[in-house]
């Protein structure tokens, strides 16, 4: 793998962790059920499709990369139809 | 880095199951016990057990999960209250668990080094079965046996489940709470991950025979996404009498059996397989396997046929 | 960098140990979060604990996939989906529904 290969891979899943790191901190600290909902989805989504971007130049191209992409957009659809549910669940027993 | 990692899941897998042993409020420790089912399969990866991890996913965190949910939901009465766990109730779980535990812990730590084992023997065979993967193969080859009789097993706890419906009930429609039609990102769920959790369950059953997967696996998946279903309201659950659904719980077994005592009145015994032809035959026993067990594990997360009014 | 810092960097010595090392941030991360979720005052709070699991396991095990662990990847994929496959069941069972006068819960 070349350096510059490398060097993009450790900044991208750095950058990912760091908004997992921003994500668990919303988590712990916003006031409110549907803030720390926010936090989580957006956050760690971001975080993730960063982390998989960065995983990118070492899995077997193409259907390595492929799988990984499917893997990110099935969690995008996913967690952003169940947090829908979630905010929805937290907006009923008001 | 590895080490630190499988510290952190240790310790993370112990605090986890501390929490549902002592945590309060029952929903609280079931979203913990699915928590704890989730990262057991990260602890499975860790130990280099793919097979392991996707069925303990598929699982211990899906099905076992939903399992539980409904039943604290039925046990709830109707402002809610809970019926408390008498000391009998606890002593006797106490006892039962800690057994277990210190059972495994003897038998864990007394084990001589290296461990016996019959990978070696396995691995050797494998060619000849056609398969890849070494888990598909004791499963479906070497211990075939076990495995016809563990799907008797999960199909005869699907008929205790139906046991306790009310006599005049038999045979009808079980009881779920589904949406009403109106719940938009439910739908919205169903439509997007049904179809492609389908096609996920049927890739991990095929990719099973050379790679990590397996029937089970597979089948863990469809069940969910039935589940998935019923909880959205876009399929309607079927009535226990219906003809398909039955044909479609003994199919698994059917398919076994025939194949096993073609084996035995082709004069080689009982789930022999043809040597030159093993694989696509193992694969056909998949096929109706994967099928029977979403179907199996689906009706049982279900539960007994009922009448819409009572609870 | 501090001493102890450049001692850790020196320590990895391929792209392997480093995901290892970002999978060992993500996991103490989602440790946090799961304790804080699943000690929020109300149910709603935890029915969140299943989509905190899912992206970062997701996300551990494509690092492991990435490092060369087999299976990881279809492991992934099937958590992708159970993970919010149980944030309904979690909603789904989970909310008490409002009693109308005497009549009985219904199912859930």
């Amino acid at each position: 793998m070349s350096a510059a290969l490398n060097v993009f891979s450790v900044a991208a899943i750095s950058f990912g962790a760091f908004f997992f790191l921003a994500g668990t901190i919303g988590l712990l600290r916003f006031p409110d059920t549907l803030t720390r909902l926010h936090a989580l989805t957006k956050a760690d989504n971001l975080g993730l499709g960063l982390i998989m971007l960065g995983l990118l130049p070492h899995v077997t191209w193409p259907f390595g990369a492929l799988k990984f992409l499917a893997v990110w957009v099935l969690a995008m659809v996913a967690s952003a139809g169940a947090s829908q549910l979630v905010a929805r669940a937290v907006r009923n027993k008001r | 880095m590895e080490a630190i990692f499988s510290i952190e899941l240790g310790l993370l897998i112990v605090a986890l199951a501390l929490h549902v042993v002592v945590g309060r409020g029952t929903f609280a420790v079931i979203v913990g016990f699915v928590a704890y089912g989730l990262v057991l399969s990260l602890a499975w990866m860790g130990l280099s057990a793919p097979d392991v991890a996707l069925t303990e996913a598929a699982l211990g965190g899906g099905v076992t999960g939903t399992l539980l949910l409904r039943a604290h939901a039925r046990l709830r009465g109707p402002k809610g209250e809970q019926q408390p766990v008498g000391v009998f109730g606890r002593a006797a779980a106490l006892l039962l668990c800690g057994g277990v535990s210190a059972c495994l812990i003897i038998v864990v730590l007394t084990l001589p080094a290296p461990a016996p084992t019959l990978a070696p023997e396995a691995l050797t065979d494998l060619a000849a079965t056609g398969l890849g993967n070494a888990v598909t193969a004791v499963l479906m080859v070497y211990r075939a046996l076990d495995t016809l009789l563990e799907k008797v097993v999960l199909l005869l706890a699907l008929i205790a489940v139906w046991s306790l419906a009310a006599d005049r009930n038999w045979g009808d429609r079980p009881v779920f709470e589904s949406g009403r039609g109106t719940d938009g990102p439910l739908i919205f769920l169903a439509r997007a991950l049904i179809p492609l959790g389908v096609m996920v369950g049927i890739y991990l059953f095929w990719v099973g025979a050379d790679d990590p997967g397996s029937a089970f696996a597979g089948g863990a998946m469809i069940s969910a996404m039935g589940l998935l279903g019923f909880f959205a309201g876009v399929c309607a659950v079927p009535r226990v009498s219906g003809a398909w659904l039955r044909i479609a719980l003994v199919f698994g077994i059917a398919v076994f059996l025939v194949i096993g005592l073609v084996g035995l009145a082709a004069g080689s015994g009982f789930l022999t397989y043809p040597s030159n032809f093993a694989k696509p035959v193992i694969v056909l026993i998949e096929v109706a396997m994967t099928l029977s067990i979403g179907v199996t594990l689906a009706m049982l997360v279900v539960g007994p046929p009922a009448e819409p009014s009572q609870s | 960098m501090k001493p102890g810092l450049r001692a850790l960097w020196e320590t990895v010595d391929s792209m392997r140990d480093f995901f290892f090392g970002a999978a060992a941030v993500l996991l103490a991360l989602v440790a946090i979060g799961l304790f804080r979720i699943l000690a929020g005052p109300r149910n709603a709070d935890r029915m969140m604990a299943a989509q905190l699991l899912g992206s970062g396991g997701i996300a551990v095990l494509l690092l492991a996939a990435g490092g060369g662990l087999p299976g990881a990847a279809d492991v992934a994929l099937t958590l992708a989906l159970l993970a919010s496959f149980v944030t309904v069941a979690f909603v789904q069972c989970g909310a008490s529904r409002p009693t109308a006068g005497n009549e009985p819960e219904s199912e859930e």
